[in-house]
């Protein structure tokens, strides 16, 4: 059988070609990129790996940890700010990438996936707040399940059960999230990042 | 052909210098201030956790709006009682010919006066007299039952709370208000927790009843209008006590603030729509000429990359 | 309620009403600092550009 044919070849060689290692890893960048807006992305990022690994702790210790233990409450904290601080960094990214227009050259499915992570995210947080198990999660899935309700996805996805509401929080959601930032961030590998907005070319 | 250049969506070769940029480093800087950030805030500030509120909790500090509540769930005015899909039979919010509560059906059947009054009440073993009283209600003609309801809600204005006792100054409804006050009284000893939850399962995750039934009352809402998280008063971004909340979601909450949106029957599905439509012109602004052209009208990027226009001129 | 943080946010949150408009403090705080974050990373320069004239 023809080694060149095998399909684990012919993915290998398209991945290599696609995203070849000096485009993954880059160890140079355009001269344009000077600028703190850049810092936004990364920082969106650090603020999820803290987010999940927070979160992965919290699972260590289980759905009620955080409401009777002084560190279990704590890593909430943790858990709670990370959130805030990953929203922060992921909007001042998402004005900044709007600022430069960054879908140009190729890159709207960039911009799409960027806000599609940035949708998904949102639910993830909401589906957090529902998991809390204490007066906010009562009040918010009370208040939510209308909204819910009167778009015909209450009786699938429903918010007044906790057990389920922690399901999407720590499993489905994330793993939504994570695929989908992945596939952004592998985007922006393979296209670069954008380069200055030109009004008109040079013939 | 050459096809025009479209400065809104092309981009010239980049034919400039590149420089050293550390990527990982970059990573990694930005993920020890990151994790500062967030130990400091934790340290300082901590996290809200306000106790949830059992339905003890709620008949013990508000016997009556529990009492209330609990009638209206038997003669079906509640909230639930009345709420239409995915609950029970009822009306449903339309978006324009979209009926979409009901056309999903009764998925989570609830059926507010057998699961909330008589059911519970069932359960309670060795009480002749509410034994007695839930054999009267249940083989009464409706007729019979509307009258009772009938003097029942007449004489509810002067309900009160006295000796662990519902007292309603009435003699016309039957069996009602034996079976309202002990059902209180089971509420306020905290088993009418245990049975909604416990029903169908000994390990229980499914608080679907629990909180239907309160929010089916003025208790919680009260509490919530302290902690000002009502819809009215943009709650969806609060947060209990003087924490920040979802922020982000500011532009779902605005829609519930101003006309049409404020005063429709039809609201939460009106600004689901508007969120979906928003959203999508968020997700396809690298393809709509006008909205695609605003960052180059805005000017913002000639800040961004002024070290790069200045070398250029 | 475990002690868990040095200035904990439990109070009652103050709330800035104008119009229809109803914002806590806390939400407000993080919006301001968004926008001035996003300023100051357009405005201020970034380090580093003079020594990679040389490269």
């Amino acid at each position: 059988m023809n080694v060149e044919q095998q399909w684990t070849t012919r993915l290998r060689k398209r991945a290599v070609a696609t995203l070849p290692p000096q485009k993954l890893l880059p160890d140079t960048q355009p001269a344009y990129v000077s600028s703190w807006v850049y810092v936004f992305g990364v920082a969106t990022l650090a603020s999820l790996i803290i987010v999940i690994g927070t979160g992965c702790i919290l699972a260590i210790g289980g759905p009620s940890w955080w409401h009777n233990s002084s560190i279990g409450n704590f890593c909430n904290s943790l858990h709670m700010w990370s959130v805030e601080i990953f929203f922060f960094a992921m909007v001042v990214h998402l004005w900044g990438k709007f600022a430069m227009a960054a879908w140009r050259g190729g890159r709207a499915m960039t911009w799409m996936t960027g806000v599609v992570t940035f949708l998904v995210s949102i639910v993830t947080a909401f589906t957090g707040y529902l998991s809390q198990s204490n007066f906010d999660s009562q009040w918010i899935s009370t208040q939510a399940k209308d909204g819910i309700n009167a778009t015909g996805a209450g009786g699938f996805f429903n918010v007044l059960n906790m057990g389920q509401m922690l399901m999407w929080h720590i499993v489905l959601l994330p793993l939504v999230a994570v695929l989908l930032t992945v596939v952004h961030v592998v985007l922006v590998r393979i296209k670069g990042v954008v380069p200055p907005i030109e009004t008109e070319v040079a013939p | 052909m050459k096809r025009r250049y479209r400065p809104d969506v092309d981009v010239p070769e980049w034919t400039g210098g590149h420089y050293p940029y550390d990527i990982l480093k970059e990573g990694t800087i930005a993920l020890v201030v990151v994790l500062l950030i967030t130990v400091t805030l934790s340290i300082f500030f901590g996290s809200p956790d306000e106790p949830a509120i059992t339905i003890k909790a709620w008949s013990t500090a508000a016997p009556i709006d529990y009492a209330q509540t609990a009638f209206s769930e038997l003669n079906g005015t509640s909230g639930t009682a009345s709420y239409g899909a995915p609950y029970n039979q009822g009306d449903s919010q339309r978006l324009g010919p979209l009926q979409l509560e009901k056309w999903m059906g009764v998925r989570i059947p609830i059926n507010a006066a057998q699961d909330f009054v008589l059911g519970p009440l069932q359960s309670l073993p060795g009480q002749p007299a509410l034994t007695s009283a839930l054999h009267t209600f249940q083989t009464a003609s409706d007729a019979t039952r509307n009258a009772w309801f009938d003097a029942y809600t007449k004489a509810e204005a002067t309900m009160s709370f006295a000796k662990d006792q519902v007292v309603v100054p009435t003699t016309a409804a039957g069996p009602v208000p034996l079976m309202i006050n002990d059902l209180t009284a089971m509420a306020r000893s905290g088993a009418l927790d245990q049975a909604l939850l416990t029903r169908n399962s000994f390990y229980t995750t499914n608080y679907t009843q629990t909180l239907l039934l309160l929010s089916d009352g003025t208790y919680l809402a009260n509490v919530a209008q302290q902690q000002h998280l009502l819809g009215t008063q943009w709650g969806m971004m609060n947060e209990t006590g003087s924490y920040p909340g979802q922020a982000w979601l500011w532009l779902y909450t605005l829609w519930y603030q101003v006309p049409p949106y404020s005063q429709s029957s039809n609201g939460d599905v009106e600004v689901f729509g508007t969120l979906v439509l928003l959203s999508a012109f968020l997700l396809f602004v690298p393809f709509i000429p006008g909205l695609r052209s605003v960052p180059r009208r805005l000017g913002i990027y000639k800040l961004i990359w002024r070290e790069h226009y200045r070398d250029q001129s | 309620m475990l002690v868990g943080a040095l200035f904990p946010l439990n109070h009652l949150g103050h709330y800035l009403h104008w119009h229809f408009i109803n914002v806590s403090v806390a939400n407000t705080t993080v919006m301001i600092l968004m926008i001035a974050v996003f300023v100051a990373a357009v405005a201020l320069p970034f380090p580093g550009r003079r020594e990679r004239k040389g490269k």
